[in-house]
């Protein structure tokens, strides 16, 4: 289980770098990114994961006593919580930033923004 | 041609390394040591069911406060970065075609029950998945819909701003509430643990949930109400 998880986002996060270098279009390397991202989220999940047991959320299923061994690692949902936020801004940046490239040059094209190539 | 072969040859590097880690991986039978202390203290400690949210708005409180001010600045410098191409006395807005009756009637259901189901979901950050940052979100999908409706909708900048800075303000005093009445910098035990599974239990994890919610739903507001004024196109 874990590993199909684990699978599928190290999968996605190559399709993202591939889509990211891949493209010329601006807007479809931020979306590349988020993609990539999504990967990280994942594998990040399914590290946390341990067989067989739930969520870290305690109920009458599963009762405080017992809280040790029925759930899962709580620590790397916390940390994709806040990656998940992150990564909104970071794609909202990136957004505001792509607005202003096309405002200069007209365009989205990358090779079209060769300010600081040398 | 060849740039896409080294593309090629440097994704198939990296997904070799993925798979040597994925072959090597050995999943843990038990939880470790930190885990092993939130999955026995949060109940009795803070009163918490929600085992991740006591992680963040507690254990990690300072986290979440860096988090939110990492919000904060990508608003401002979305606000910013968008505010100064803004034209002056652009009164060119296109005709727009009308949004359509679905889409009109739609938001004007849906529009309350959106923004009430994210004050459920911040509200009850500490007995089920959810909280702050979802129900912001939640609060910020209301304001989008509002603007797909009727993309030339003008929101008031000062009334966000002055949630997103009261929100965190309350948020910070709380924090220092911490200090002084309990053990520490965002420490949730200034109110009654109360009992556990109640609405009204866990300290104050309920009331910094609402101030985060409210400030992520604020912020993520403000991201796309900037981003929605810049149209010229």
């Amino acid at each position: 289980m874990e590993l199909i998880a684990m699978a599928t986002g190290f999968l996605l996060i190559l399709i993202g770098l591939f889509g990211a270098l891949n493209n010329r279009n601006i807007l479809r390397m931020i979306v590349a990114f988020t993609v990539a991202n999504t990967g990280v989220n994942l594998v990040l999940v399914a590290i946390g994961y341990i067989n067989g047991r739930t969520a870290p959320i305690l109920n009458d299923a599963v009762p405080v006593a017992e809280a040790a061994k029925r759930i899962i690692d709580p620590v790397p949902q916390a940390l994709v919580l806040t990656a998940i936020v992150i990564g909104l801004g970071v794609t909202a940046l990136m957004l505001a930033y792509a607005y202003k490239l096309y405002q200069t040059k007209g365009s989205l094209d990358i090779s079209k923004h060769t300010d600081l190539k040398w | 041609m060849i740039k896409r072969s080294i593309l090629l040859l440097l994704l198939a590097g990296l997904g070799s390394i993925f798979v040597g880690l994925m072959l090597n991986y050995t999943p843990d039978e038990e939880l470790n040591l930190t885990a092993r202390y939130y999955a026995e203290h949060t109940a009795k400690d803070l009163g918490a069911a929600n085992i991740v949210t006591a992680i963040i708005v507690t254990y990690r409180g300072l986290d979440t406060l860096g988090e939110v001010t990492v919000l904060f600045l990508t608003a401002a410098i979305v606000g910013l970065v968008l505010a100064q191409g803004k034209r002056k006395h652009v009164h060119k807005h296109r005709k727009l075609p009308p949004a359509g009756e679905l889409l009109t009637t739609g938001t004007r259901l849906l529009l309350p029950l959106i923004l009430l189901f994210g004050a459920y979901v911040f509200t009850h950050g500490h007995l089920t998945p959810g909280g702050g940052f979802q129900g912001g979100a939640i609060l910020a999908s209301a304001v989008l819909l509002a603007l797909l409706s009727n993309p030339l909708k003008r929101f008031s900048h000062r009334l966000i701003s002055v949630i997103e800075s009261t929100a965190g303000l309350a948020f910070v005093l709380i924090g220092v509430l911490g200090v002084l009445l309990a053990g520490g910098f965002l420490d949730n035990r200034i109110l009654p643990i109360g009992d556990f599974g109640d609405l009204l239990s866990a300290g104050a994890i309920p009331l910094i949930y609402t101030f985060v919610g409210l400030k992520v739903g604020a912020e993520f507001s403000s991201m796309l109400v900037s981003l929605s004024e810049t149209k010229e196109l």
